[in-house]
């Protein structure tokens, strides 16, 4: 449902900038806390996650968030606890403790954690769910947007496209997903190993959503495509995005789908992204 | 069953707001028309697309609301089992998955649509309930318990026509427990399910060729099983037998036999089950219990064998 104040809402884009600069050196220090963590595919959708949060997501008179968000694509849940400390939803000592006994965050997020709407973690999930969550706000007339992240691996599996085909169908028009397009997916390019998948808007166009494809890695582009949508049908935007965007090193390279950084490594991503905060 | 279970169904919503049934292209079409002439926002068809069903019932249920996902038994677990495990009963969430035609019910339709071993897969996940009424009366208060519960339940119903049998039971349908349905001294019979007919044959002739007094329990809720009712049963009788329409693998006669174990029982245990294969025959639901060597004739005997 398309509404009058969130076109009149502003974004800044550049605190923006700022806050995913900030998440990614809060991800990499709890990288040196564990041996493995999907810092990559957290590091592609952090320009997504914080857009959603900080600029689209509806608030009530309290500041507290009225909108719901489900990350789909749950091994990327770094960026989004990175957002829910932010946000000040998650205790720091918490995401201190990331994947330690006693804790409650784990790799992939877990029910009944605050900030998180369902269980993720095996992919497909998501966006059903979300179809179901839409569908009670849409007949119990609550006026409240779903927003959804999926990855372009998730994608591939079937239950995606059973709910892509539903939704419209069922009337839905409160509904935003955002696919983090990294072209990655666990053993290799997305585009080899599914090359006539693309391009992937097409696909979901035909099925009766409002599509648009955008830089993933742009907040303000993000922002802009998903307040300015029709909301005749829900919508998918597209991101096209860079798998461990931000670390050179990391950048489209798959053994960081898993893998955290050594000593030597996190120094070094440290100092790219200090070098990017001065230019 | 399925017609009363879709006439319950229309009376919860009546009671109840947030009720929705969601269906894969499988609905009883007569007893589903007044819920969807009255409620149409509320019955939502997805097609076949047994996934979506599921999870589309965990979005519901995550916003507040009561879902039964319905669609044939096979269907209804098998394909979407993740769905069913992580967004159902990870989440211990209220939605009821409704599988028409448990057991071998669909007879004419061949071993794809054979739901022999369903309690096993779905009662093997942690939170979920199972509860399978034996006729249309158990189906109607089942209906009720499982809009009522706060986690997930199976409700694993026949298909169509099942008579009633519960109408003189001497206890009341309650959730978690066996219930007495017919008095008896000698003998005990448990069973769940529409094969709860085939205990009455068998009684009435112990009855009346053999002079036993027979009991009859009906184990609707499989799980949480009722162990103290079990065992109780255990203690009071000479002979026990379970009779059901599922594999002897996982579910109640190999619990029987457990709990059995486990309080050192005086009694004759006996049990019949569908056998752990699939069978390549077409006929009615009994010729397909006959095929996997469940007769009347064959549990009388085996019960006057075994006293």
């Amino acid at each position: 449902m398309m509404k009058e104040d969130t076109l009149a809402k502003t974004f800044d884009a550049a605190a923006s900038k700022r806050r995913c600069r900030k998440f990614r050196r809060r991800i990499l220090d709890i990288s040196q806390t564990v041996s493995a963590l999907h810092a990559a595919g957290a590091f592609s959708c952090l320009e997504i996650v914080d857009s959603i949060y900080f600029g689209l997501m509806q608030r009530d008179d309290e500041g507290r968030l009225t909108d719901t968000f489900l990350l789909s694509k749950g091994h990327g849940s770094l960026a989004q606890y990175v957002v829910l400390e932010e946000l000040g939803i998650l205790p720091r000592e918490e995401l201190d403790n990331f994947c330690k006994p006693g804790c409650i965050l784990g790799t992939h997020p877990d029910f009944g954690i605050p900030g998180i709407e369902a269980a993720t973690g095996s992919l497909g999930h998501g966006l059903p769910i979300t179809v179901g969550m839409a569908l009670a706000d849409k007949v119990q007339g609550i006026d409240r947007t779903v927003y959804v992240v999926l990855s372009d691996g998730e994608l591939q599996e079937g239950s995606v496209w059973e709910a892509m085909m539903i939704a419209p169908t069922l009337g839905i028009k409160n509904l935003v997903a955002v696919v983090d397009l990294n072209d990655f997916q666990s053993l290799g390019r997305t585009s080899e190993t599914h090359p006539n998948f693309y391009p992937v808007l097409d696909k979901v166009s035909a099925f009766g959503w409002e599509t648009v494809e955008v830089d993933g890695h742009d907040q303000q582009a993000i922002f802009d495509a998903v307040s300015s949508r029709l909301g005749g049908a829900p919508m998918m935007v597209i991101a096209r995005t860079v798998k461990g965007k931000g670390v050179s090193y990391m950048e489209n390279v798959p053994i960081w789908h898993y893998r955290s950084p050594s000593p030597e490594e996190y120094q070094q991503a440290l100092l790219e992204l200090a070098g990017e905060e001065e230019a | 069953m399925r017609d009363t279970f879709a006439r319950t169904l229309y009376q919860v919503a009546k009671k109840r707001s947030n009720v929705f049934i969601v269906v894969a292209d499988i609905s009883p079409a007569g007893s589903m028309a007044p819920f969807r002439e009255e409620f149409p926002d509320h019955f939502i068809n997805v097609g076949v697309a047994e996934q979506t069903m599921i999870s589309l019932c965990a979005g519901l249920a995550l916003r507040g609301c009561t879902a039964f996902a319905y669609t044939i038994a096979t269907f209804s677990i098998y394909r979407p089992f993740e769905q069913v495990r992580i967004d159902l009963c990870y989440q211990n969430l209220p939605v009821t998955v409704v599988g028409i035609g448990g057991g071998v019910s669909y007879s004419t339709l061949g071993g794809t649509h054979h739901a022999q071993e369903d309690i096993a897969v779905v009662g093997a996940i942690p939170n979920m309930a199972v509860i399978a009424p034996c006729d249309p009366l158990e189906t109607e208060a089942a209906t009720w318990v499982c809009a009522e519960r706060n986690g997930p339940t199976y409700l694993r119903l026949g298909k169509a026509g099942e008579p009633n049998l519960t109408g003189d039971a001497p206890e009341p349908f309650e959730f978690g427990k066996v219930r007495k349905i017919k008095e008896g001294r000698d003998v005990c019979i448990i069973a769940y399910g529409p094969i709860m007919k085939m205990a009455f044959e068998v009684a009435e002739k112990l009855e009346r060729d053999e002079q036993r007094s027979v009991a009859i329990y009906s184990a609707h809720t499989v799980k949480p099983l009722d162990t103290a009712g079990i065992k109780r049963i255990l203690d009071n009788f000479e002979t026990v037998a379970v009779v059901e329409e599922h594999s002897v693998r996982g579910s109640l006669g190999g619990q029987v036999k457990q709990l059995a174990w486990d309080v050192r029982a005086n009694c004759k245990l006996l049990t019949f089950s569908l056998r752990d294969e699939f069978i390549h025959q077409f006929g009615s639901q009994r010729d397909m219990w006959t095929a996997h060597g469940l007769t009347p004739e064959i549990i009388y005997d085996a019960i006057v064998a075994g006293s």
